[in-house]
């Protein structure tokens, strides 16, 4: 299924089309713990290949929070299921490299991957209804979690998972550890869903959409949550959602994906505050704001995202971008753009000059933001 | 779950008398509404030659001359606490529970039908076990390994299976290995079992041809459910997620189909029990047929029917046992 051959390190760059990783200011200091170099993963569908995720390169220190930002079909969900392995389907291809502890894991065997998945990398998804199996108690499935990887005794584990229970604020986890998933609220099933991810200390936390399916008022306590986990275990976080203003204050990094590939990566402040790509100001514009008024914003990104299996030619957000003509020669619609680096550590794939992105974000954008 | 459970079981009872009602209109409401007279019902529930007096007794004795209520109510106090036939030269008494009275045989008909609910059970039992356990296991395995050849292969034959009709399958079974007779159980189980092992695969065929295409598309549906993803998340061995987390889920409504067709069987195996010729309930209802004798037409219905209610129970019961959902509503 891999089509790579197994390498001792984590290449820094690589095949054409891959780009160094970003390096930003503080990056100088710790090691990576999760590098993933050149991801792709295809599905060869009865319709035709479909490009889901198509070149995906970032880097992610223990510690430190990456969030995936893009609009919703742009290949975030298969990119988290890839690095844990997940994909099951035998018409999936998966090239690059994921490097995760030092550990190269697209080569490697599908038992070693398995030991590692709840053990170093843990994962959460959106709707936490679904992700939980009706039929056991909320404490069976949290045991069980823990049973897999470590060598307890079931009174042990009950212990343990009272405690997680206890650690993501659940009152009265003793009485709740025997509850079953449809006798929990939404935001006490995805607290349920931590308690599972996080029973084994992982190294790796990645949390797809955690909030998505959830009230406005809980999503805030959620993500707190996952944030006040993250210092306490110092773990890693992939933090996914279609929302920008989720990640924007808990991310060190963000990465902006489009039509399955990264098109704006850098420190949060920078791809927030002074972002590089006009599909990342289409974001920035369609994030609610409680400061402004409606009729104030930003039109948000117009149409809807691409096919991943006739992605559109040269960048391809071109059917959707108010500049595509703004680069000379329609370069815009025959060249893919590459990622380039803007300044220390963020990378934009865009073919505009950097004079005529500033201009525009200034002028055009920034004010009505 | 208790208050659940007293639910089910007043459903239950109810059903029963819904049940009832409507044998009891089969056999004496729609005669009526068909143009019988009085007479021409109790002519039949006697001999060929019919004496006016023997008419007339058996007539008093169903109370046909009696309202409709009336009839019904003794008919359900027959069954709950048996009744008597006072009318004509012999008295008889019908013991509960009466599920009816043969004025040919001068015989009551639970009895019978009670001698050959072993054979029916046996039949149903064996066969049940088998068709669950191949049905289940091939559906399973070919829903893991979709599109392979032994998934083409096995849901062609399944798709032959349940298409074959019954006596055909039987009819070569028997033409191939010959028949042997029911022995009881406790008289000597190998025997019993030997003997069965024939109409036990001819049904199982059918249904395990069934199953296995049932359990497939549960399978297939159920392993694409979210909690399956979280399951290998945690990094579960794949055997596990398979058994504890999707076959789990993916048996669930079988049990349902599970109740109906195992009660179905037990109110006969008419085409097995025939082919094979064993005593059964089946045989026994054609019995009644072929003779003329309503009340072993009316008694194997009644049976049946109640069969069919109580696996309904069980089978509410086992649901609540296995989904929490129901139980905790
Ligand atoms: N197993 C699969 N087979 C075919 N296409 C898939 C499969 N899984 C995902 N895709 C496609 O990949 C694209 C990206 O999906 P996804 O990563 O779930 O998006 P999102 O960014 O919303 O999480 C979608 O167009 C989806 O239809
Ligand atoms: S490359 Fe052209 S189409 Fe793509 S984002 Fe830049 S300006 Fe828009
Ligand atoms: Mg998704």
């Amino acid at each position: 299924m891999s089509e790579v051959s197994k390498k001792d390190t984590p290449a820094a760059d690589v095949a054409e089309g891959t780009v160094p990783a970003p390096r930003d200011a503080s990056a100088a200091d710790g090691k990576e713990f999760l590098s993933v170099r050149n991801l792709q993963v295809h599905f060869d569908t009865d319709d035709g290949l479909v490009r889901s995720v198509d070149g995906v390169s970032f880097d992610l220190k223990a510690g430190q929070t990456l969030g995936i930002v893009g609009e919703s079909g742009s290949g975030k969900s298969v990119t988290s299921l890839g690095i844990m392995g997940l994909h099951t389907s035998e018409r999936a291809r998966i090239s690059g490299e994921i490097w995760l502890d030092g550990e190269e894991l697209i080569g490697a065997g599908a038992e070693r991957v398995r030991k590692l998945r709840g053990q170093k990398m843990a994962m959460i998804f959106q709707d936490p209804l679904s992700a939980l199996h009706p039929y056991y108690s909320i404490g069976a499935q949290i045991v069980e979690a823990h049973r897999v990887h470590n060598k307890v005794d079931k009174k042990a584990a009950k212990k343990r998972a009272i405690e997680m229970l206890d650690r993501v604020g659940i009152p009265e986890p003793h009485r709740r550890y025997e509850d079953y998933p449809h006798q929990f609220s939404g935001g006490m099933r995805q607290r349920a869903m931590i308690a599972m991810a996080l029973v084994n200390n992982p190294q790796l936390l990645i949390a797809d959409e955690p909030t998505t399916a959830l009230d406005v008022t809980v999503q805030a306590q959620i993500l707190d949550l996952i944030r006040d986990l993250q210092k306490e275990f110092g773990s890693a976080v992939v933090m996914i959602t279609h929302d920008l203003g989720v990640v924007a204050e808990i991310a060190d990094n963000l990465l902006v994906m489009y039509a399955g590939r990264c098109i704006e990566r850098g420190s949060a402040e920078k791809v927030f505050y002074e972002p590089q790509h006009p599909y990342t100001w289409g974001l920035l514009g369609s994030m609610p704001r409680i400061d402004r008024e409606q009729t104030e914003r930003l039109i948000p990104v117009k149409g809807s995202p691409p096919s991943l299996i006739n992605v559109p030619s040269g960048c391809a957000f071109h059917p959707r971008c108010p500049y595509a003509d703004v680069p000379a020669d329609n370069i815009t619609r025959t060249e893919r753009p590459e990622l380039q680096l803007v300044s220390d550590g963020h990378y934009s794939a865009c073919h505009m000059s950097r004079e005529q992105r500033d201009r525009i974000w200034t002028e055009e954008i920034a004010p009505k933001l | 779950m208790a208050a659940y459970i007293i639910r089910r079981v007043f459903a239950a009872v109810l059903l029963l008398l819904v049940v009832s009602a409507v044998t009891f209109a089969i056999f004496f409401l729609v005669p009526r509404l068909g143009g019988q007279t009085l007479d021409s019902m109790a002519a039949q529930y006697v001999g060929k030659s019919p004496d006016p007096d023997v008419i007339a007794a058996v007539k008093k004795n169903l109370g046909l001359d009696q309202p409709l209520y009336l009839q019904y109510w003794e008919f359900v106090k027959g069954i709950v606490v048996g009744a008597d036939y006072t009318f004509g030269p012999d008295p008889v008494t019908c013991n509960a529970p009466c599920f009816g009275y043969s004025f040919k045989t001068h015989t009551e008909i639970w009895p019978q039908i009670v001698d050959r609910i072993p054979v029916t059970l046996s039949l149903a039992a064996g066969a049940a076990v088998l068709w669950v356990v191949s049905g289940v296991a091939i559906g399973v395995l070919s829903a893991l390994k979709r599109g392979s050849v032994f998934d083409r292969i096995s849901m062609g034959v399944a798709l032959a299976g349940v298409s074959l009709p019954m006596f055909f399958t039987g009819l070569v079974v028997l033409a191939l290995f010959g028949n042997g007779e029911y022995v009881p159980f406790a008289d000597n189980p190998v025997e019993w079992a030997a003997n069965l092992v024939l109409p036990w695969c001819t049904l199982a065929l059918l249904y395990s041809a069934l199953y296995a295409r049932l359990t497939r598309a549960g399978m297939l549906e159920t392993m694409g459910e979210d909690y399956i993803r979280t399951a290998r998340a945690k990094g579960l061995r794949e055997r596990k997620v398979v058994v504890k987390h999707g076959l789990r889920s993916a048996l669930t409504p079988l049990v349902t189909i599970f109740g109906m067709d195992f009660a179905l069987l037990l109110g006969g195996a008419v085409i097995t029990e025939t082919v094979f010729s064993f005593q059964g309930m089946g045989q026994f209802a054609i019995k009644g047929v072929t003779e003329a004798d309503l009340p072993k037409v009316m008694g194997v219905t009644l049976v049946a029917a109640f069969f069919i209610v109580i696996c309904n129970l069980l089978v509410d019961l086992v649901y609540a046992a296995i989904d929490p959902r129901v139980r905790l509503s």
